[in-house]
């Protein structure tokens, strides 16, 4: 019983980062219905930038309180990726909005390279140590030395990313922007005719998904003490598995994909170690997501939720 | 005009042209390896290596419009093949084995490329058959996780039964050796003294040669006619009658076996094989060489591969020494530049040149 309440505490952990980072996949599909290879990389370029903030703010001000300091590094990472996203629709995607579909699957695979490639020229090659401001105290959840355990760090991730999560969704379905967003998804040429401008929404959207992959690349560094650049690979990998398993191009459904997939990757890279001796052990935690799609696509392409928006002729 | 004369100067001026090509490829390493020494033969082998990966790659995605962001993992399954069939790891592992063979497993490579190339095809059928429905950038996405897939298995294949050797990878694999004369030393072959590196080069050469000869030959086939209308309209080609999954399935398995073939020669010129060979970023580069080339133009293909495989030798050779006397020091790696290029290369060959350098001419198909 432990052991899977403990499970089922790092797979909330994983699942609420898979959640923040699939939902600016499927914002960006749902509008454009294209795969924005290079968003796992905003979040590895939110960690960092954090990371130097963190750096700058600390030794400006060493009297500031931790918090504080997470804060502001926070915000200008999340506004740092905004823009970011912001300039790589510009670049990479705008040319390519009517070309075939594996074009801007193509160039988003170049803009990923180019930003790894960026980020090692910057903040080198080995993993820098991120330092971590929230308390990680143990907080016992079962008592007992095998009990499970989790920190103020953990917590805080999950109840911030419910929170956004909760933020956008008020976002989308009750302002004139998320209206906007919804009628350009349906039909952009419609919904220029009703007044709104296309681009504005395309722009604002890839923002938005950039803002949240920041929050997310700070949450993990926070998490796991440490940021590199190649962080964003894998995590960006296994959040568009979470989107398509809840349907991509629906809101909900990347929520709800993305804290299953960790909960499944969290218990049954657990259970398969226990259930085999360790000889398959979290080694193959990585593979549970990759069987996991492959599964969803095969049984049920169109994922748990469906996906929301009608395929457009 | 007179007519004798259109026929035959084409015909003259294009024997011509392939007696100079037959020649550049003879003494191509012997012109490389005297302007600049055997490690550009070496380049150049490998060059030949990637180009039949490219080439296989090229079915898959410039014929049939199947976005595969995998396929080094037939790559690795054609190294893994070799280095498990010709080296001493598996009877050092396995004692039933070593009583079979007490001489050690040293199959020849007679028997392994063709081994490879199955045992690649049937990795690519099998990716290939629960994927035929997805649209082509799903399609990439599960590609991608089936080449992470087959690394992370390399990587940890070493418990409970030590198949892979882990991250250590497989060392002491078998050099290729035809009719007795041993690939990996130099020779001495008609009063020359030829190095391995050019031995290897003429043997990638002439696989290169047949892999192109069956591709061309694939390309003017109706099989690829075919692929090229899967390609361009799913729905229109079946309703043509064309059997569209089980031309999918051929392309995923035709590609496989050429990259197979490929890992094989790559596992026996190599000598050692490890997971990190195969990583996402050699499938990237696979597959830049064939977008900035010309998808589905084998020509294009194959200036990619000679563009890009050369790129980074070329720099390490000129940016090392530049940085060295402007700054005193090498500030940026060459490994980073060939990077920056690769991404720019991927970005800017989509945005002004999507169908590659060197382009198929639409006309033709």
């Amino acid at each position: 019983m432990d052991t899977f309440i403990q499970q089922v505490l790092n797979g909330l952990l994983l699942g609420s980062l898979y959640a923040l980072i699939a939902l600016g996949y499927t914002m960006v599909y749902g509008i454009l219905r294209i795969i924005n290879f290079a968003h796992g990389d905003l979040l590895m370029v939110g960690a960092l930038v954090g990371l130097s903030v963190l750096h700058g703010v600390q030794g400006a001000f060493p009297h500031c309180p931790g918090v504080l300091m997470l804060l502001v590094a926070t915000l200008v990472a999340m506004a740092a990726c905004a823009l970011l996203a912001m300039l790589i629709e510009r670049v990479a995607y705008r040319r390519l909005r009517n070309a075939p579909r594996l074009a801007p699957l193509i160039s988003g695979i170049g803009v990923s390279l180019l930003l790894q490639t960026v980020a090692m020229l910057v903040w080198s090659r080995n993993p820098l140590m991120f330092a971590q401001l929230l308390p990680l105290d143990p907080i016992q959840v079962t008592p007992g030395p095998t009990g499970a355990i989790t920190n103020a760090t953990a917590l805080t991730t999950i109840a911030v990313a419910l929170l956004v999560m909760a933020g956008l969704w008020l976002l989308v379905e009750h302002t004139r922007l998320g209206r906007a967003m919804r009628a350009v998804a349906e039909n952009p040429q419609v919904a220029s005719l009703m007044g709104i401008n296309p681009n504005r929404v395309i722009v604002l959207t890839f923002a938005i998904g950039g803002a949240l992959a920041a929050l997310a690349g700070i949450m993990m560094a926070s998490n796991y003490g440490s940021a590199n650049f190649y962080m964003g690979f894998l995590p960006g990998i296994k959040a568009f598995t979470a989107a398509v398993l809840g349907g991509i191009g629906n809101l909900r459904g990347a929520m709800l994909g993305g804290i299953l997939l960790g909960l499944i990757e969290a218990l049954g890279t657990g259970y398969l170690g226990q259930a085999t001796g360790g000889v398959f052990g979290s080694n193959y935690q990585d593979v549970f997501a990759f069987v996991v799609l492959i599964a969803v696509l095969v049984l049920r392409p169109s994922g748990l939720l469906g996906e929301r928006l009608a395929s457009r002729a | 005009m007179n007519l004798s004369t259109t026929l035959t100067l084409p015909r003259a001026k294009a024997r011509l042209g392939a007696l100079l090509f037959a020649l550049a490829i003879v003494l191509a390493p012997w012109l490389l390896g005297h302007a600049g020494g055997n490690a550009w033969v070496r380049t150049l082998d490998f060059a030949l290596l990637y180009l039949m990966l490219a080439l296989g790659l090229n079915i898959v995605v410039g014929y049939a419009g199947l976005l595969d962001m995998g396929f080094i993992a037939f790559y690795a399954v054609g190294a893994y093949l070799t280095a498990l069939l010709a080296s001493p790891h598996l009877t050092s592992q396995f004692a039933v084995l070593a009583a079979w063979f007490p001489q050690g497993l040293h199959v020849s490579v007679w028997l392994i490329v063709p081994l490879a190339a199955l045992l690649a095809a049937g990795f690519g059928l099998l990716l290939g058959a629960p994927t035929l429905r997805l649209r082509g950038d799903y399609l990439a996405i599960v590609t991608l996780g089936f080449g992470e897939i087959i690394r992370i298995f390399m990587r940890n294949l070493d418990r409970p039964l030590n198949i892979t050797n882990g991250p250590k990878g497989i060392a002491s694999v078998d050099p290729v050796s035809l009719f007795g004369v041993n690939l990996a030393r130099t020779q001495d072959l008609f009063g020359l003294r030829v190095p391995s590196v050019y031995l290897y080069y003429y043997l990638f050469a002439a696989l290169a040669l047949v892999i192109v000869f069956v591709c061309v030959r694939l390309e003017h086939s109706r099989i690829g006619r075919a692929w090229v209308a899967v390609r361009e309209d799913e729905q229109a080609a079946s309703a043509m009658g064309l059997d569209t999954k089980r031309l999918k399935l051929l392309a995923f398995a035709m590609g496989a076996a050429f990259g197979g073939v490929s890992g094989a020669m790559f596992a026996s010129f190599q000598g050692f094989v490890s997971p990190e060979s195969f990583s996402l970023n050699e499938s990237i580069v696979v597959l830049a060489m064939v977008v900035l080339g010309g998808m589905g133009h084998i020509p294009g293909v194959i200036l990619g591969c000679l563009l890009l495989a050369a790129l980074p030798e070329l720099l390490r050779a000129s940016l090392g020494p530049l940085q060295q006397s402007l700054f005193g020091q090498v500030l940026v790696d060459p490994e980073i530049i060939r990077q920056l290029i690769y991404g720019l290369a991927l970005i800017l060959a989509m945005l002004y040149r999507p169908a590659g350098l060197w382009p198929a001419s639409r006309g033709g198909q």
